[in-house]
């Protein structure tokens, strides 16, 4: 982790930044406890976070426990990233009115509210990086994601609990903390304490932890951070070998796997909703009854939909095995021509969410040991 | 060639909101297809390159990618040959003189027809096909001594389905142009070949070591026309061919038109054989 | 003008292609030189088929008559090219209506005397029905793909 300088605060100094970030302005959005999940909601003070709760993932089942500490941060991920502020599931992207002679004003999207993302987990810090490149990158940006983007401060956590899903190691994302945070904390807690590290990552992180209770960092704690990282690292719960997976999948469009996973695919596209790197949307045009005002709305789609790709008139992919192909083949191999990274950060929610436990480390796993045999 | 579009200014500030055009022309080429003449209601337009394409919008009902059409000499309107096929595009065509459309583009690669000079071209459309492929045989036949020999081969469902048909007349009757015409089926009057376009590519006269292709059509006879094309001795990075697929967005950013790891509205929608006829040849991708 | 000889008509066209001088001759044998104005038939469904056309100078229509539809055309075969394939095989019955385009010059091989020189020599046989083959897997495969319609919006 790239950090420019590294503090230790406690529960009191937390309790500060958030009250911090309250009076900068910003909204802040940390996880909460909310219909038997732990979701992304509005965080007033360190009580609405889920203290001492963990979640227990495998194939098609998530469910919360009780930890035997208090931890706030000791869960993995929930089944909500960050993606929904910063790519909305609905928002206009215009309106417009006739006026005269057939011309037509037309007014754009609403305003952008500062948002303070507190406890975004290294795979999480990681997609907000991947879907970066998809909407503000080298091709044309959506000037709503950059203007939302600009306006949230990353406040990322070291993943110290992975979960049963997890393979944020095999990906490259974590559990350490990459680039693109404002502040990161790394929760130290046993039976003696429980602090944070904290490090500051840019100006705007700088300026908000200015007034701040805290103490220097000593080697003891660099120490118990570290082994924080060592500890989550070796308790993944999946793997995913990434050596020449763009190749491998491209050499493989007709394995028979891809049969296999369509006698178990829903296409329900969870998968593609959980994700916190799926991008496909729609865009769907209305008006009112008498024609007079026309708005443009953009709205998650997702490719498992039977009419996402079309030629002519005629649906390209009828087929739930193509689907299914389409999704995981971007996921991992397109994404990388299209923009130079892997699009899956290994959280597992795709595991987790999936209705019937469909397991895309399993899935390639399973065609790499075919191509080998 | 296969240079991604450079898109105006004010597209990259506002890329999903469409501008102002008036329907200036309109004229009905066959039973479904209706070429119009669009003009900017406020501002200059913006120029498009043979095989690019616009996402024109029928107000509150919807947008569709409509390839150009017009002649890119040409100043004026922006021409665009529209197929009624579904709600957009039959509101499009139901469209006369004097409506208000909106308008985005020039979106995706060209055809490249710079890059063509001095090679023989061997131009293939069939059906509405034909339309991307006008404005590159404008270009030549205005700009005819630069290239070698020159043959158009266009395919149809039928007579009726010709598309330009009185232009197909005063292009073939030019001596150094070779045009044949064929039909999927025909009725009595007709005494033209019979048959499907790739039949006609046989009889056509080119340098396969060099001759260019610009193949435009319903994608199984992309299909079958660039493999023609390829066993008859053309390199497959020499044919050219614009694909389709549904798009909602043209900026690469909403996922649908997707083809591998190709975004057809900004890779495309033209390429080249070798780049995608892989991929044309899998089922479904 | 002279009338050149068959064995050299045939020599010329491109179904005869790189076959034996004595072959040419031996089916020249079957044929003669006939000539059609424009609009002509060159045969009509349900008449007996006994003709082979290697099609010199012209375009023919194959061509059915669908009622309410009139002829309905769905091939040109032209010069270089052949026609008729009917005889081939019993019934022996032209399928469809050939019909000439403007005006046609072709060799007529007759049917019967055909089938009896390939029976005779079945080396000569088999080399013709490659030929044979070749061209009707070649209309067939256009056939085809004419029945998916592709220009169906």
């Amino acid at each position: 982790m790239v950090s420019r300088s590294r503090v230790v605060i406690d529960r009191g100094g937390l309790q500060a930044l958030i009250a911090a970030l309250r009076s900068a302005g910003y909204r802040v959005i940390g996880p909460t406890l909310r219909a038997g999940a732990i979701v992304p909601g509005e965080v007033a003070a360190i009580d609405d976070l889920p203290a001492g709760w963990t979640d227990e993932q495998q194939g098609g089942q998530y469910r919360l426990r009780r930890r035997d500490d208090d931890a706030l941060f000791g869960y993995a991920a929930g089944p909500q990233s960050w993606k929904q502020f910063l790519f909305p599931p609905r928002s206009l992207l215009w309106r417009a009115s006739r006026i005269d002679h057939g011309e037509v004003a037309t007014e754009a999207g609403g305003p952008v509210d500062a948002l303070a993302f507190l406890g975004v987990k290294s795979c999480e810090l990681a997609a907000i990086r991947v879907q970066d490149r998809v909407f503000a990158g080298d091709g044309v940006a959506d000037p709503g994601y950059r203007a939302r983007r600009e306006k949230v401060l990353i406040v990322a956590v070291t993943c110290g609990s992975p979960g049963g899903t997890c393979f944020c190691a095999s990906m490259g994302t974590g559990p350490a903390v990459g680039p693109g945070f404002d502040l990161a904390l790394t929760e130290l807690i046993d039976g003696n304490r429980h602090e944070f590290s904290l490090d500051v990552g840019t100006d705007r992180g700088e300026e908000i932890i200015g007034s701040i209770p805290s103490r220097p960092i000593e080697p003891e704690d660099e120490a118990a951070a570290h082994r924080v990282v060592e500890g989550a690292t070796a308790s993944m719960g999946r793997t995913l070998e990434v050596g020449g997976i763009k190749e491998l999948l491209y050499r493989n469009y007709r394995h028979p796997r891809w049969d296999d996973v369509a006698g178990r695919c829903l296409a329900c596209g969870n998968c593609t909703l959980v994700c916190p790197t799926c991008f496909c949307h729609a865009v769907e045009d209305a008006s009112d009854l008498a024609g007079q005002t026309a708005e443009r709305w953009r709205s998650w789609d997702s490719c498992f939909s039977l009419d996402f790709a079309r030629v002519g008139t005629g649906r390209v992919r009828t087929s739930t095995r193509s689907r299914y192909r389409q999704w995981l083949t971007h996921k991992l191999a397109t994404w990388i021509d299209q923009f130079g990274t892997s699009g899956c950060v290994g959280c597992g929610r795709c595991i987790t969410w999936c209705p019937v436990g469909i397991d895309i480390t399993e899935e390639v796993r399973s065609i790499r040991r075919t191509e080998e045999a | 060639m296969t240079v991604p579009a450079e898109l105006p200014e004010a597209l990259l500030s506002e890329p999903m909101v469409p501008r102002q055009y008036r329907v200036v022309s309109r004229r009905r080429e066959t039973h479904d297809v209706v070429t119009l003449g669009l003009e900017p209601l406020h501002g200059p337009g913006s120029p498009v390159r043979p095989g690019q394409f616009n996402m024109i919008y029928a107000f509150g009902i919807g947008e569709v990618p409509v390839s150009a059409s017009g002649d890119p000499a040409a100043a004026g309107p922006i021409v665009h040959s529209i197929r009624a096929a579904g709600l957009v595009t039959r509101a499009l065509c139901d469209s006369h003189p004097g409506t208000v459309v909106g308008l985005r583009g020039p979106f995706g690669t060209d055809w490249g027809v710079d890059t063509a000079v001095g090679h023989d071209l061997v131009i293939v459309g069939g059906g509405i096909g034909l339309a991307p492929l006008r404005p590159v045989i404008y270009s030549v036949l205005a700009n005819r001594e630069r290239y070698g020999r020159v043959s158009v081969l266009i395919g149809a469902r039928s007579p009726a389905d010709l598309l330009y048909t009185s232009e197909l007349q005063s292009w073939r009757s030019r001596f150094d142009v070779d045009v044949r015409v064929t039909v999927d089926v025909a009725g009595g009057t007709w005494r033209g070949p019979v048959g499907i376009v790739t039949e006609l590519i046989p009889r056509a006269l080119f340098d396969p070591a060099s001759a260019i292709a610009f193949v435009c059509g319903p994608e199984i006879m992309i299909r079958f026309a660039a493999r023609s094309l390829v066993d008859h001795g053309l390199d497959p990075a020499n044919i050219r061919v614009s694909l389709e697929r549904n798009m909602k967005c043209a900026i690469g950013l909403c996922g649908h038109c997707q083809l591998g790891s190709e975004f057809v509205c900004r890779d495309g929608p033209v390429f080249t054989y070798a780049r995608v006829g892989r991929l044309l040849a899998i089922q479904e991708v | 003008m002279g009338i050149e000889p068959l064995e050299v008509l045939l020599r010329d066209h491109p179904f005869f292609r790189d076959l034996d001088e004595s072959d040419i001759q031996f089916i020249a044998g079957c044929g003669r030189n006939v000539v059609f104005e424009p609009g002509a038939y060159l045969f009509r469904e349900g008449e007996e088929a006994d003709q082979l056309f290697i099609l010199r100078h012209g375009r023919v229509a194959l061509e059915i008559m669908v009622p309410g539809r009139g002829p309905v055309v769905i091939d040109t075969p032209e010069e270089g090219e052949v026609i008729g394939f009917s005889w081939l095989f019993a019934p022996y019955r032209w399928r469809f209506d050939g019909r000439t385009l403007e005006k046609v010059r072709a060799v007529a091989l007759d049917g019967v005397c055909l089938r009896g020189k390939c029976e005779d020599d079945p080396k000569l046989g088999y080399e013709l029905m490659k030929r044979f083959a070749s061209i009707l897997v070649r209309r067939l495969q256009s056939a085809r793909l004419r029945v998916i319609d592709m220009y169906r919006p």
